[in-house]
């Protein structure tokens, strides 16, 4: 099939790969280093530009709340730059999980690129962190968590913040998968609007409702210069847009990515969905998520919590979308369970009553 | 007769110790004191009869007759320039900023130990809400790890708080080792924008041996709790404390998780901040306890 587009040559767009990070959530934080250089090397000859490898959560994430790492992250940061010949490797950051101590730590083991996020109108909260950054050298990406929970033109303010503070792109990040195609295009261009010649725009999707990609296509159209992606869609909830399917959409629509379509596809079949036992499904779970709003790595805790108090893991991913827990409160899953519990234990009671 | 106090700073947190103190009888507030003399909190210190002033730390300690207590309620660096011109004028000092010149004090943990220090730190809202539990199941089985999650509304995030988020888990994660117990501690703060504001809420995770006793333990986390709330009547649990077996990555250790929600006395900030409410409440009952055990009875 040829090329659909033929207009004037297109701009090209990075292609930003994490399934080394926000794949880590479907796998349960597990990833060992023979995982992490296979995929590096695989990635690496498919031409991405930046690779993510931190844990799921960020710098920082290995805990009782987000699950512990199997193999420390600055193990798997170090091993992913030793395998990288062209690729840069990327970290994540949430202020208030990890500190620019992580930070440094990070590019101590060869990270370049650091990925600062913070819930989408909380943006000042990363002001010493990009400062850090730049001073230590490293590219520098912010990260607009659960952007459907702003409209437009408070994520343009937000992205200010960050592009002030030493931010060189914003992402709107779809955490929840929950924005639908002109949700994410009109975020995409309010942000352009704001930050742009200062700084780029990004975008990250989720397929809760099966969108990311889709939505991707419309962020470029509005503006964005980097997109996210996983191999084999490998993320939280129902997982990321596939960075193979990303690689062939533009390449059919002439949009210079840089990357080798069929090495990017033998990297998701030959070396990844071997490795990764059950992909990210998009299911009632997942499909909740989208529809009501919620952080999409809550999913296997909500499963995990589900199974141990006996509550369907929908109705509590419904139960915190009405709290409005953001990303970080994964210890609220625990609470909502209980009373969830709580409750269908006093209507069991009432109906034997009756 | 009871000590005698100040406050230095009058921003959200010493105008709330100040509705705090002036109810207390053990312990008497004299003297509110600010930088900007338009401040609402020097407005309300003098409607409420203290001497109050835009002067800063020079105009307190050009005062005739110093106070015992000061309570420093203005930023980590005001502090750090303030800590040794108090210890000069020897006043005793409770640091309400993340300076740590003193030790870190939770009232029903530690205090005992430090009612002679000259200087003593509050470490963090969300130390103050949740090293009293991991003292309370380090009492009855050895902690080597603990974790607490604190989540907070964004309208009570000030912006010294959004400016320095990472002496935040820092401090706390410090304080959760020395004051907790713990061989190792995590803090993880967690900024909520969610309208109306969230009620803070705290959660404690503590890796303990699987053969621990978990009655003991509920029991020492249960009256903790009780110690906690006769100065922070808002300080509640949420659940019976929730023990969990090993699973993979957890080390052969089980966990007990503890889940509580800090509201707030509506003071002077709404009922929602009970982060700021617990620091300035806490403060309010070391300074008392200090007045009643070891300044005031000299005077």
């Amino acid at each position: 099939m040829t090329d659909i587009h033929t207009g004037d040559p297109r701009e090209p767009v990075r292609i930003t790969d994490t399934t080394l990070r926000d794949g880590s959530h479907a796998v349960r934080h597990q990833f060992t280093v023979p995982q992490v250089r296979d995929t590096v090397r695989a990635l690496d000859r498919a031409g991405l530009q930046v690779i993510e490898v931190t844990h799921g959560d960020g710098l920082g994430g290995s805990s009782f709340n987000y699950g512990f790492s199997k193999v420390d992250e600055i193990e798997l940061i170090a091993a992913a730059a030793q395998e990288a010949t062209r690729a840069r490797i990327a970290c994540l950051l949430l202020p208030g999980v990890g500190t620019v101590e992580d930070m440094r730590r990070a590019a101590d083991a060869g990270a370049s690129v650091i990925r600062i996020a913070t819930h989408c109108t909380e943006a000042d909260v990363s002001i010493q962190h990009f400062t850090v950054a730049r001073d230590l050298g490293l590219e520098t990406v912010g990260f607009l968590m659960l952007s459907h929970r702003a409209g437009p033109q408070e994520l343009a303010r937000q992205g200010r913040i960050m592009v002030d503070a030493g931010c060189q792109c914003v992402y709107v990040v779809d955490s929840a998968g929950a924005l639908i195609l002109g949700e994410a295009r009109d975020r995409v261009a309010a942000l352009v609007a704001e930050v742009s010649p200062d700084a780029q725009v990004g975008y990250h999707g989720h397929q809760n409702l099966s969108l990311g990609v889709a939505n991707s296509l419309l962020a470029y159209e509005a503006g964005a210069r980097q997109i996210d992606g996983t191999l084999c869609a490998l993320g939280a909830g129902a997982g990321n847009s596939p960075t193979e399917v990303l690689a062939a959409v533009f390449e059919r629509l002439g949009v210079p990515t840089g990357l080798d379509t069929t090495a990017a596809l033998s990297a998701a079949d030959d070396v990844v969905r071997p490795f990764i036992g059950v992909p990210p499904l998009i299911e009632r779970g997942s499909i909740v998520q989208g529809l009501v709003g919620v952080y999409s790595s809550f999913l296997k805790h909500a499963e995990q919590a589900s199974e141990r108090y006996g509550v369907p893991t929908a109705d509590i991913l419904r139960r915190v979308g009405e709290h409005g827990y953001v990303g970080g409160q994964e210890d609220m899953i625990i609470d909502v369970a209980l009373r969830l519990r709580a409750e269908h234990d006093s209507a069991g009671l009432v109906g034997a009553r009756g | 007769m009871t000590a005698t106090a100040a406050i230095v700073g009058s921003g959200n947190i010493g105008t709330d110790l100040m509705k705090k103190l002036l109810r207390r009888d053990d312990i008497e507030l004299r003297y509110l004191v600010g930088v900007d003399p338009a401040s609402d909190g020097l407005a309300r210190g003098r409607e409420a009869g203290l001497e109050v002033s835009s002067g800063g730390v020079d105009w307190l300690l050009d005062l005739p007759e110093l106070p015992d207590l000061v309570f420093e309620a203005t930023s980590a660096s005001a502090h750090l320039a303030n800590a040794p011109r108090y210890a000069e004028a020897r006043m005793r000092c409770i640091d309400l900023t993340p300076a740590a010149v003193g030790p870190y004090v939770v009232p029903v943990v530690n205090l005992e130990q430090h009612l002679d220090a000259p200087n003593i730190n509050m470490i963090t809202c969300g130390g103050q809400a949740t090293i009293p539990m991991v003292a309370a199941v380090s009492a009855v089985t050895p902690v080597g790890y603990a974790e607490i999650v604190a989540s907070i509304a964004s309208r009570s995030a000030g912006p010294g708080t959004r400016a320095n988020i990472d002496e935040f888990t820092q401090t706390t994660a410090r304080a959760i080792e020395s004051v907790g117990g713990a061989t190792r501690g995590k803090a993880i703060i967690v900024l909520n924008p969610v309208e109306p504001p969230m009620i803070m809420r705290d959660t404690v995770f503590c890796a303990i041996s699987p053969d621990a006793d978990r009655d003991a333990i509920s029991a020492s986390v249960v009256a903790m709790v009780e110690r906690v709330q006769r100065y922070v009547p808002g300080y509640r649990l949420m659940a019976d404390p929730q023990f969990d077996d090993p699973r993979d990555g957890w080390n052969g250790q089980a966990r007990v998780t503890v889940l509580l929600q800090v509201t707030g006395a509506a003071d002077y900030l709404p009922a929602y901040a009970g982060n700021l409410d617990i620091m300035t409440a806490a403060a309010a009952q070391v300074g008392a306890e200090l007045s009643v055990r070891s300044l005031g009875v000299s005077a």
